[in-house]
């Protein structure tokens, strides 16, 4: 039970930070119908600025660890978003008119151009970072073993949960929501009645990668390691829980991201750790057969 | 909207200039301060920073003359705007008409070319050898091309099927000792086998998820070689796969059952070089004739049919997963043919190159080629496969312009170079195609 409890709490953070970057996925998806197949990119590159202001914070002598932690938090969001904000206008915004295929091999393309910038830029090899935050604290002991929460696990998951009633807030009630729903069910509509269609989309990446560049920094505190190719497997995996929740949906990303993360850590745990990713994966397809329009995702009626 | 915003800034164009540098020089500093201007560099144990404020500014001053280099294009061609675009419909049409007619002759001498390739003069191994590859990447180009291009189903997990075809041989020819020949046809069938088993839930969904599950299954299948060490032998691969024989006469030295002595010719490495080369412009030629014959069937045509439209196929009474079905087993078992000669061709195989860029390289292929196109895949794959060989010496930044090139060459010409996407057939002559239905339904 200990064991079981111990694993619940790691899937939690893990799938949290899944859910974080599933955002961007579904947001995406929902409003220009495509897959922005550079969006574990730009995590990547979230978790990169995160590292690199830590070494300009701590090169200036900075060891006050919240005020740390909030820069870098800040420095990532802001300069991630303008990667999302270019990766939109450079390789997308012209092909939305544009065949579905060709926005896709654009993405896929823009995805391989950040890795190998990134790793021509910064090196191929691993970035290990001293741990910021340590310590936690033991919430129950069961014969001999320990159920830890560290401290670094609680900031992620109230972190997360913070930034999801946020974005909630914001679809939900105010004018930038609004205007993002609108586009999201006709464009065209939407520019009519007054909705500045470019700027809404252009909002939506910039979103997307802020909460992209937040899970970046996080996975940098909480494995300590960064490199260039941690966007790609990420990605998969958080388009992965967009699709298990019903792509379109954000309440659905935020189920999935944490569905996924909750089978990983236990598949890990308990079969074996090689095959982690082929659960993730098996359990897509499961869905998919069985309800393809994912968890939370409304019912696509095709109109001739 | 362009154009409203071009008239409005006419009078004050100068400060508009002005403010779109600026605001392309912020950005790029935004973009280049953190990448190029800061490099934190592992010394020992802990990281260090670095700058390099000069590249970094080089980077970005040249960035800003491209910009201005744009500006510059554009509004000098916004200016003269009303009589260019009938000039440019009626070029284009004469274009396409005789790409078409000329489509034939240009593939004929396209095949006789390749076939001669290796009895020219600068014939060398090299150069033998860079044909080889590069029919590979053809071949596997025209069997993506019957999924992607006519059946419109986004395969994103392509390599998963060359990767079944590969394994097969490999392990038939060294576990059993099977020939070659005994073992191409089983290499196709078992990846169309997975095909189909793979497609047989997954073709009811739409095209984007036939996308990432198609990934999926690419991933799994390379995690799976990787780890079944058992089976597969996991990261180290197979290796000492029988190398192809010609009928059963061995590509060695001396006498005996040997292709030397079976003609009575000098033993040279060069036969077998020479011999795979011939193997797979057969294969990638039996791909392409079978593409083009299928296109003719009633099946070929349903594949295009429902990549244009599914709803008023279904109510022609085509079922649609039988025939996506059919299409994306006919797709695999191209690339387990291709599969089992990449095994015999390399004699060693291990899951490293299985990989999604695979993948990825080869359906840009097909789709920079445009959709649907067998002269546009040769044309991408001579691109993506040869150019890059040419300049070796960049090698450290192919992949990122790579990638670069994949995304300027769609936005410039997103239906790819070669892309019409013309129906096979059609019931009415139409005047002009400006139609650009939307692919994967």
């Amino acid at each position: 039970m200990a064991y079981f409890i111990q694993q619940l709490i790691n899937g939690l953070t893990l799938g949290a930070i899944y859910g974080l970057i599933a955002i961007g996925y579904t947001m995406v998806y929902g409003i220009i119908g495509m897959i922005n197949f550079a969006h574990g990119e730009v995590y990547m590159i979230g978790a990169f600025i995160s590292v690199i202001t830590y070494l300009i914070l701590t090169t200036l002598g900075m060891s006050y660890v919240p005020l740390l932690l909030v820069v870098m938090l800040l420095a990532s969001m802001l300069f991630t978003s303008v990667y999302g904000w270019t990766i939109e206008r450079v390789a997308y915004r012209p092909l939305r008119r544009a065949p579905r295929l060709a926005a896709l091999i654009s993405a896929i393309g823009m995805s391989i151009a950040l890795q190998n910038y990134v790793q021509l830029t910064q090196g191929a090899r691993v970035k290990a970072l001293a741990p910021i935050i340590s310590g936690g604290v033991t919430l129950f002991e069961q014969n001999g073993f320990e159920v830890r929460v560290s401290f670094l696990q609680i900031f992620i998951i109230i972190l997360t949960t913070v930034l999801m009633l946020g974005f909630s807030y914001l679809i939900d009630r105010t004018p930038l929501g609004r205007q993002q729903r609108a586009c999201e069910q006709d464009r065209t509509m939407a520019a009519l009645v007054g909705v500045n269609v470019d700027r809404t989309i252009s909002t939506t990446f910039v979103m997307g990668a802020a909460l992209a560049a937040v899970a970046g920094t996080m996975v940098t505190l909480y494995y300590g390691v960064v490199d260039f190719y941690i966007g790609f497997l990420a990605g998969v995996k958080a388009f992965t829980a967009a699709v298990l929740g019903g792509i379109g949906s954000l309440p659905g990303a935020m189920l999935g991201g944490i569905l996924i993360g909750l089978i990983e850590a236990f598949w890990s745990a308990y079969f074996t750790i090689e095959y982690k990713d082929v659960a993730a994966f098996s359990i897509l397809v499961l869905v998919l057969i069985f309800r393809p329009t994912g968890l939370l995702g409304k019912p696509e009626i095709e109109k001739v | 909207m362009a154009e409203i915003k071009t008239q409005t800034t006419q009078s004050q164009q100068m400060p508009a200039f002005v403010r779109d540098l600026l605001g392309t020089a912020v950005i790029a500093l935004a973009l280049a301060v953190p990448f190029i201007g800061l490099k934190s560099d592992s010394q020992g144990v802990a990281l260090e920073l670095l700058t390099r404020w000069p590249l970094m500014f080089a980077i970005v001053g040249s960035v800003l003359a491209g910009r201005v280099l744009f500006l510059l294009f554009k509004s000098h061609r916004a200016r003269p705007r009303t009589p260019q675009p009938q000039k440019r419909a009626g070029a284009k049409e004469t274009v396409s008409t005789w790409g078409g007619r000329h489509t034939l002759i240009i593939g004929i001498a396209g095949f006789a070319f390749a076939a001669l390739l290796p009895f020219l003069p600068f014939a060398n191994r090299y150069v033998v050898d860079i044909g080889t590859t590069f029919l590979i990447y053809v071949m596997l180009g025209w069997g993506l091309n019957i999924v992607v291009g006519l059946a419109g189903l986004l395969d994103l997990g392509y390599v998963a099927f060359y990767a079944v075809g590969a394994y097969s041989y490999a392990l038939i020819s060294t576990e059993l000792g099977w020939s070659f020949w005994f073992c191409l046809p089983l290499a196709g069938l078992f990846a169309a086998m997975f095909g189909v088993a793979l497609g047989f839930p997954v073709l009811r969904l739409r095209g984007d998820y036939l996308a990432i599950v198609t990934l999926g299954f690419g991933e799994i299948i390379r995690v799976v070689l990787t780890n079944w060490v058992a089976f597969t032998h996991g990261p180290d691969g197979i290796s000492g796969i029988p190398r192809p024989t010609f009928f059963g006469y061995a590509f060695s030295r001396g006498a005996g059952k040997t292709f030397s002595d079976l003609f009575g010719i000098d033993y040279s490495s060069q036969h077998r070089v020479v011999f795979l080369y011939f193997l797979i412009l057969a294969l990638a030629g039996l791909t392409n004739w079978f593409t083009l014959r299928m296109r003719k069937l009633p099946t070929g045509r349903a594949w295009e049919a429902l990549r244009e439209d599914e709803i008023a196929c279904r109510s022609l009474g085509i079922n649609p997963t039988n025939v996506k079905l059919s299409a994306f087993a006919l797709g695999a078992m191209f690339a387990g043919f291709a599969g089992a000669f990449f095994s015999t061709r390399q004699g060693f195989v291990s899951p490293e190159s299985f990989t999604f860029m695979e993948s990825a390289i080869i359906l840009a292929i097909v789709v920079l080629g445009g959709m649907g196109s067998q002269m546009g895949v040769v044309l991408a794959a001579f691109a993506l496969v040869i150019l890059p060989e040419w300049f070796r010496e960049f090698e450290q930044y192919r992949m990122f312009l790579f990638g670069a090139a994949m995304v300027v060459i769609m936005v410039l010409k997103p239906s790819g170079v070669m892309g019409s996407r013309e129906p096979t057939i059609r019931l009415h002559k139409r005047q002009v195609s400006d139609a650009q239905p939307e692919i994967a339904q």
